[in-house]
């Protein structure tokens, strides 16, 4: 796609190489975010291993392309396909778990993978895999991207959406009007999981690195930071997180020491004074900052007479 | 229309339901009265298939359901009305509606169904845009049956409607019970209110500790001494 690496360079030269760097990594995390907000924000489902998610996708997109030289768009699709069926795979036996005892469930599953990567021969274990070609860049990102928003918000939208509210809202309730909420909860899992598999893929492609620390315990607590941060059961929201968590350590770059401190701060005072996150829930991105723009408007116009 | 047979049936280890035996004809209120904890939810839950019954046949208009998901049941035509009205919170009244037809295709069938619901629950056409979880109990009430009457069944299980309702909501809602029944839908009824709902049903069941105890018509039953003593509080 020689087209794609044009169009990538010409921006990379406008915007610098950190920059581009930075738009890349908000594009990849908003990629985890909004997935992971169809698990937990619209679903109700409290998972903490989506990174393994990623991970997987991340190693068999990578794989097939160091061993079978696939094109780059098979491999990505390779590597989200693969983590949507351990999505599936993994859905069925714990889903019939709630709460708390999910969380443990996946944040067991998150380990498992990460200690399985660690110690198998064709992951490279602790040396880490290494070599991947850098095929990532803005367009693949873009484009990536806007196929999730897109794909999750029609997902949203639907029967299915509805199937999804439902069960968050009211398990019982929702079983008794007659939604399937198993099959529903091991659908979400699975898609969940695909466009982490997909995430995986575009970072695995981009740093050319892979090793099993870059997928753990805290990479999923941080991607749920995003969701919590943005807005449970809010697209729009996901995306606000994802590049507030992103951006912010950079900018914190100059107190690096101080920067989890100040990281776990943000997050305390966030629950604290606004729990719903920052856009809240079921708000769109135009609305809420118009709602804003008029109530600033009609508070100017109330002043000035 | 609902037979279930020597069903028992609990949770985990533990054994709520001990053989029982029930049958609810077509166009009937039948209700089904006892104290806390003897096994009236756990009943009404078996039928919906929400808990699977350890053993026994539960047949609904001659075909066996015992083994046949919620979901499917729902679709055969019984709907359960949880109890403690479990309503959507944060979704609106519409949306709680919408949802209750969500085993349906027919949309004009279910825009009339809604129509019809909204007629018979004027305070919730009120409220339409309202979330539920900002609804009186009452009014929470009166959606989890509209809710149900949206799947358009053809028996209708209500748990406990009277629960924590001022009693003038309570008769309302029994006045309801008894409309919907009148306009075809047969009932299973669970209630703790014995006086209540021995005068609305037909025929009635008598649960003590997991085992029917008696069952007979409901006037019979207003006169049985033992009922009288131990319900109705005589």
């Amino acid at each position: 796609m020689a087209v794609f690496d044009s169009i990538h360079l010409f921006l990379q030269e406008l915007i610098g190489a950190y920059y581009m760097q930075l738009i890349i990594l908000v594009g990849i995390n908003t990629i985890m975010a909004t997935s992971l907000n169809l698990i937990i924000g619209y679903t109700g489902q409290l998972s903490i291993g989506h990174a393994a998610f990623m991970s997987l996708g991340a190693y068999c997109s990578a794989l097939v392309t160091l061993h079978l030289g696939f094109p780059f768009l098979l491999s990505l699709l390779c590597g989200a396909l693969f983590a949507a069926i351990f999505g599936v795979i993994i859905g069925i036996p714990t889903l019939k778990l709630k709460g708390d005892y999910l969380a443990i469930a996946t944040l067991g599953f998150g380990e498992i993978v990460r200690i399985v990567c660690l110690n198998l021969e064709i992951t490279g274990g602790a040396m880490g895999l290494r070599g991947i070609p850098k095929k990532t860049n803005f367009v693949w990102v873009l484009l990536a991207v806007l196929f999730t928003v897109f794909i999750l918000n029609r997902i949203i939208k639907s029967r299915i959406g509805r199937a999804l509210v439902a069960i968050r809202e009211d398990e019982t309730a929702a079983d008794s009007m007659g939604i399937n909420s198993t099959y529903y909860k091991i659908l979400c899992f699975g898609v969940g999981a695909f466009f982490a598999g997909l995430g995986g893929g575009l970072l695995a492609h981009y740093i050319r690195f892979l090793h099993p620390k870059t997928f753990d315990f805290m990479k999923s607590i941080e991607q749920l930071c995003m969701v919590v941060l943005g807005g449970l059961g809010n697209i729009w929201g996901s995306f606000v997180g994802a590049t507030i968590l992103t951006v912010a350590p950079e900018m914190l770059r100059s107190v690096a020491d101080l920067r989890l401190l100040i990281y776990g701060l943000v997050l305390i005072l966030m629950m604290r004074l606004r729990p719903q996150g920052i856009l809240g829930e079921q708000t769109r991105l135009a609305p809420f900052f118009s709602q804003k723009i008029r109530n600033l408007l009609q508070k100017r116009t109330r002043t000035n007479t | 229309m609902l037979r279930i047979e020597n069903v028992s049936a609990g949770y985990g280890s533990i054994r709520v339901l001990h053989q029982i035996n029930l049958h609810v004809n077509e166009g009937e209120i039948v209700c089904l009265i006892g104290s806390n904890g003897v096994g009236k939810t756990t009943t009404l839950k078996t039928i919906s298939g929400l808990l699977r019954p350890e053993e026994g046949r539960i047949y609904f208009r001659n075909r066996d359901i015992s083994r046949t998901p919620p979901h499917k049941i729902v679709e055969m035509g019984i709907s359960h009305v949880p109890e403690g009205r479990n309503v959507f919170p944060r979704l609106t009244v519409r949306e709680n509606l919408e949802l209750g037809a969500y085993a349906r295709k027919d949309k004009a069938e279910i825009k009339r169904d809604y129509a019809m619901v909204m007629q018979t629950f004027p305070q919730l056409a009120l409220r339409e845009k309202q979330s539920a979880g900002t609804l009186s109990g009452g009014e929470q009430q009166m959606l989890a049956i509209g809710r149900a009457l949206m799947s358009r069944p053809r028996l209708l299980l209500l748990d406990e409607p009277s629960m924590g309702l001022a009693p003038l909501f309570v008769l309302g809602i029994f006045e309801i019970i008894n409309e919907i029944n009148r306009q075809g839908t047969t009932i299973l009824l669970v209630e703790q209110n014995a006086q209540l709902a021995l005068r609305t049903a037909h025929r009635g069941y008598v649960m003590e500790t997991g085992r029917i105890v008696l069952d007979d018509s409901t006037e019979a039953l207003l006169k049985n001494s033992r009922v009288r003593k131990a319900y109705l509080g005589e």
